[in-house]
């Protein structure tokens, strides 16, 4: 067989594939000779290897001739040649999952665990732990004991491993060997250690306190295996982290005193740890980088690129600490590996100065067609931070990126891109002309829907401010022209931006409008009507309402309020009103100089946390016709962390009520809390109208009760007042280890903290994009205008920071951010008034002595100014 | 006629409406970028899209950040050997969870091979995953583990291989005698990793336990080897051979 096999393959030439051509019926139709009598061992094994070699290819066997291919290979058991048995064992593991009642063999596999012949014993566990389940584990549980402390150390190896294995499986039964385990970690062979160490804390990782003392013990006995060093580096730096432990800590000693071990595998391993532990200082990190420093030198690929990428790393937030290493990384620009040159570059790019970034930029450009995407990233990710760091050197950047725009790449590489771009031109106003020309040549051929959108959204709102609007107006008419629905939808947006803000333009716009109501896509055609009408009244206040601010709801929100008038069709139209307001997001710009932010950013499509607390209180029958939720607060500590009871408090503000809800923690585990409420006194009108009790409260279960206030109808302006809580409840002493009550109880009390309610917590922050036109469209009605001296307050971003998160208001125009070395700032708030009155806030502020601020208030509600002015003095 | 969505209902408010706080026709990512089966089936029809962060693969890929490694003796991804075409000699994976389908499998496999054959760079980053690898004549041996994985660890998992099979075809370290001795490679991959972890790293000792002969150009020698040793076992077999 084999011969003709041969024969023919070198016919054909040689280095052809023998197994090319295997037909899986072929090779089933051959195995029928495993039932001959006296078995050919090297057929057999001839056709077992054809067998694997088909599983691995993917073919896919029925379960009936797996299982019959299964049943005939038992009988191979019979020959005695060493080679055919493992491949039986082999072909054991392959087929235990597809063919059925593996488990025959079971018999066959414990003789050979348990036998003479040493070479079976190993492979035998291991084929014999992939077949057996949980039931047929106690069978074997003696076998597998003995097999961890058997002195041969492949069998005690497999043993430990398979048990590893069936951790996942059956924890309680392998929990069992564990001094066998231990046992096989003082063994002299280097992988039993690995190995039984692995098992050990795999066994112990949910006690800390085990995990500790193990790893106690096998720092001072010293293990011998390079392997077992980096799992114990591994479990130290977790305990380090859990524990938040200082790096005084045994621990951290330990993982230092690694960085001198005698294989570079630990040291790196080591190294990586250091680098790795949050909040590390400069000094302790300097032993570390200097190993990694002399890595950079090595003659092995892999070791230099672990070493640039732990710098890499470094660099990201020490940058002078990778200073040292400088001349090391230079040398590797030229690395034939494009991977270790992209990662020096990039280290270069954040540790070096400013005078270099035009010569690593040009040397990275030579080769950036050559490396994958994944590092293309990389680089975009260090250009975005080193824009930050070098506002000066937007050009270089800027021409760099758009080359890198026009290259080919998948849709995160894109992405990156654009994101760099369009914070480098939310950063840097005199890049965004360069900027918005090089993102409108990208839509010109950009097949990614989501950029393509997103770029001419920033078009619209970054487009009609520049001295010439008029020339994006062809690259956004082209798109209506060209692209798919999406895309032509948002350029009619965009083209509507235009029309409202640019008067001489506005005649143009309106006839492309006319053209895109033509449109064959519904949509396209809906938007360019409903633009077209508004633009015809212009009207300035139109115009911000409709074509600037857009909606400020939460969608899931307006999707629930449509489905439920829907449901029950009234002859009042539907209010907008009554829609929970979108909470606007906390952050608002991107997070410092962390480039990882631009993939990062999460795709959330989860209901905000407000939509799920709207649900949650709708669902309470108390709470019925309050209207919809306005604005939840974050939560409030009422109690010390480390208390009997753990209360906080998350404030729910609703058209005239407030909702009070207490999560409640019972920490100790001997008392059962039942009938659980919180009292509540206010200082001011506020009343008290309900209490929801939790009806109880069993140990370290967290439970919510309510408390439902009105607020003072006749006195708009009392906005705070202060509440003193107390909790009351029953108590009822239990078992600590059943958790069994006793029959009778008593009430008791808690005082709680002094809970506050704020002007703050009747504002809902909403983001106004175009800030000049929602202040015109509020107009001056209601105008006040005050000044306040700040005498505490010692710099701008400080006051800023203050009246933000006293007001509770969003910062537009990203007016939050307070340019250098300036002696004043205006600060644009935006938010709405419990009651849905817009309610914007300008804020004069000049630095002197202190800080002073003129505030002028603007609001739909001669109410909402007084109360916020009041408020602020 | 079937009530479509207004396009508006479609976009996310989520990430670009964090950015601009508006209500703007920026699309819902398509489905996750990554190519990976489940989440290409998640459209953006679908209720739950497939996001970066509920793919199972994480996409490490593209931010390479590395949060700190969970304590584990599972190691390795994948082992595979391919010849100078690219085509699949041998491959294991050992985390389900990484591509689950043998489509994936092998366009993973494409993906690093076209990445990796023109250089001999040793080491590469791709699809999030650190693949170390290492040729000879007309095969690839390529060893995968995850994006914060010791290379070393994983260099040495790969050199183990390569001096194994080195020793076991004495030294013939190509495509013909590889195949030629497929047991004994599958054995040797059976000693060196099991189930992810790395059960050995010492060639010596895995060529010890697997005890394989070679079945080569030298096999007279081996012939009157066995003879005279006594081993008379398959002899028959091996003169039918010649």
């Amino acid at each position: 067989m084999i011969k003709k096999f041969d024969k023919k393959d070198e016919e054909s030439g040689s280095g052809s594939n023998p197994f090319q051509h295997l037909e899986k019926s072929a090779v089933l139709q051959e195995a029928r000779i495993f039932n001959e009598t006296p078995i050919n061992p090297r057929r057999c094994l001839h056709i077992l290897t054809k067998i694997i070699y088909l599983l691995n290819q993917g073919e896919h066997f029925g379960t009936t001739e797996a299982t019959e291919a299964f049943f005939a290979m038992t009988r191979l058991f019979q020959s005695n040649d060493q080679t055919l048995r493992r491949m039986c064992y082999l072909t054991i593991k392959e087929m235990a999952n597809i063919s059925e009642d593996v488990i025959i063999v079971t018999s066959s596999l414990t003789k050979d665990m348990t036998g003479k012949e040493d070479v079976y014993r190993g492979p035998a566990i291991r084929a014999l732990c992939r077949i057996t389940d949980t039931t047929m584990l106690q069978a074997i549980e003696r076998y597998m004991k003995q097999a961890i402390v058997d002195k041969v150390p492949s069998v005690s190896s497999s043993a430990l491993v398979s048990s590893l294995h069936m951790v996942k499986m059956s924890f309680d039964v392998v929990k069992r060997w564990v001094n066998e385990a231990q046992e096989a970690a003082s063994s002299d062979n280097i992988m039993v250690q690995y190995h039984a160490l692995g098992l050990l804390y795999h066994l112990r990782k949910n006690d800390r306190l085990a995990v500790t003392k193990m790893l106690n013990k096998f720092t001072k006995s010293g293990l011998k295996s390079p392997f077992a060093y980096c799992m114990m580096i591994r479990i130290a730096s977790k305990l380090l982290e859990e524990t938040e432990g200082g790096h005084d800590s045994p621990l951290f000693d330990f993982i230092e005193s690694c960085l001198r071990n005698k294989h570079e595998m630990v040291v790196y391993e080591a190294a990586s740890a250091i680098v790795h532990m949050p909040n590390c200082t400069a000094r302790e990190l300097a032993p570390a980088v200097s190993v990694l420093q002399l890595f950079c030198s090595s003659p092995k690929a892999a070791l230099r690129y672990a070493a640039v990428r732990t710098l890499n790393k470094v660099a990201m937030k020490h940058p002078s600490a990778v200073t040292a290493c400088n001349l090391d990384l230079e040398n590797l620009i030229t690395d034939s590996n494009r991977s270790i040159a992209t990662l020096a570059i990039t280290t270069l790019l954040k540790t070096g100065s400013e005078s270099s970034v035009d010569r690593l930029m040009k040397q990275i450009s030579s080769f950036v067609s050559e490396i994958s995407d994944e590092f293309k990233v990389v680089v975009v990710q260090a250009i975005s931070a080193l824009c930050q760091k070098y506002p000066r050197k937007h050009s270089v950047m800027m021409n760099f990126l758009s080359n890198m725009l026009r290259d080919d790449g998948g849709f995160e590489y894109k992405r990156a891109i654009v994101d760099c771009i369009i914070s480098i031109i939310e950063e840097n106003p005199e890049s965004k002309e360069t900027g918005l020309a090089h993102l409108c040549e990208f839509i010109e051929d950009c097949e990614h829907t989501v950029l393509a959108t997103k770029i001419l959204h920033l078009l619209g709102k970054e487009g009609p401010r520049t001295p010439t609007p008029s020339k994006y107006i062809r690259f956004i008419f082209n798109r209506v022209v060209l692209e798919s629905e999406a895309v032509r939808a948002a350029a009619v947006s965009a083209l509507a931006k235009f029309g409202a803000q640019n008067d001489d333009l506005l005649p143009s716009v309106l006839v492309l409008m006319k053209r895109c109501m033509m449109d064959s896509d519904d949509e396209v055609r809906d938007r360019a009507t409903f633009y077209m009408n508004v633009l015809q009244q212009k009207q300035k206040a139109l115009n911000a309402a409709y074509i600037f601010n857009g909606l400020s709801v939460s969608v899931p929100g307006l999707e629930k309020s449509l489905h439920q008038y829907t449901l029950e069709p009234s002859e009042k139209p539907f209010d907008m009103k009554t829609v929970p307001l979108a909470t606007a997001p906390i952050t608002e710009q991107k997070t410092e100089i962390a480039p990882v932010a631009t993939s990062k950013l999460p795709e959330k499509l989860a209901p905000s946390r407000q939509d799920i607390y709207q649900e949650q209180l709708a669902a309470i029958p108390e709470f019925k016709g309050l209207g919809p939720l306005f604005k939840s607060s974050e939560p409030v500590q009422l109690t010390e962390a480390e208390t009997e009871y753990v209360v906080r408090c998350i404030k729910h503000t609703f058209a005239n009520h407030m909702i009070f809800q207490f999560d409640c923690t019972n920490t100790l585990n001997d008392q059962l809390l039942q009938r659980v409420l919180v009292q509540m006194e206010p200082s001011e009108a506020y009343e008290v109208l309900n209490y929801v009790p939790a009806p109880s409260l069993p140990y370290s279960q967290p439970s919510s009760c309510y408390s439902l206030v009105r607020l003072p109808e006749d006195d708009p302006t009392a906005v705070s007042c202060t509440f003193s809580c107390t909790m009351k409840y029953l108590v009822r002493d239990c078992d600590p280890n059943t958790g069994e009550p006793d029959d009778d109880g008593y009430d008791d009390e808690y005082v709680l903290e002094d809970l506050e309610v704020t002007v703050a917590d009747h504002i809902q922050k909403v983001l106004k994009p175009n800030f000049g036109a929602a202040w015109d469209e509020i107009g001056d009605d209601n105008e006040k205008e005050e000044t306040f001296a700040l005498a505490t307050v010692r710099t701008l971003d400080e006051a800023v920071n203050n009246i933000i998160s006293f007001l509770g208001m969003q910062p537009c125009e990203r007016s939050d951010k307070v340019p250098e070395n300036k002696n004043s700032h205006v600060l644009f708030l935006a938010g709405v008034f419990r009651g849905g009155h817009d309610v914007l806030v300008r804020a004069r502020l000049a630095l002197a002595d202190g800080v002073t601020m003129q505030v002028t208030v603007r609001s739909t509600d001669e109410n909402v100014v007084d109360v916020i002015l009041a408020s602020v003095g | 006629m079937r009530w479509k969505p207004p396009l508006w209902l479609l976009y996310s408010s989520a990430a670009d409406a964090e950015r601009y706080g508006g209500f703007e026709p920026t699309w819902r990512l398509e489905g996750c970028s990554c190519r990976h089966a489940p989440c290409e089936s998640e459209g953006f029809r679908s209720a739950t899209v497939m996001t970066a962060q509920s793919c199972p693969r994480q996409h490490c890929a593209t931010t390479m950040d590395s949060a700190a490694l969970e304590p584990s003796l599972y190691t390795v991804k994948a082992v595979f050997i391919l010849d100078n075409d690219g085509n699949r000699l041998l491959s294991k994976y050992y985390d389900p969870e990484l591509y689950p389908s043998m489509k994936e499998q092998k366009n993973f496999e494409l993906n690093v091979f076209n990445k990796t054959h023109k250089a001999d760079n040793e080491i590469a980053f791709l699809e999030g995953m650190t693949i170390v690898y290492k040729s000879s004549i007309d095969l690839f041996f390529y060893v995968v583990g995850s994006a914060q994985e010791n290379e070393l660890m994983l260099m040495a998992v790969l050199n183990c291989l390569f001096e194994s099979v080195s020793q076991m075809l004495r030294k013939n370290v190509e495509k013909r005698t590889l195949l030629d001795n497929m047991d004994g490679v599958f054995l040797v991959v059976d000693e060196i990793i099991d189930g992810g972890v790395i059960l050995e790293s010492d060639p010596q000792q895995v060529i010890e336990k697997v005890n394989y002969r070679c079945l080569s150009e030298q096999a007279y020698g081996f012939v009157l080897f066995d003879y005279i040793t006594g081993n008379m076992e398959g002899q028959g077999e091996r003169r039918q051979l010649l």
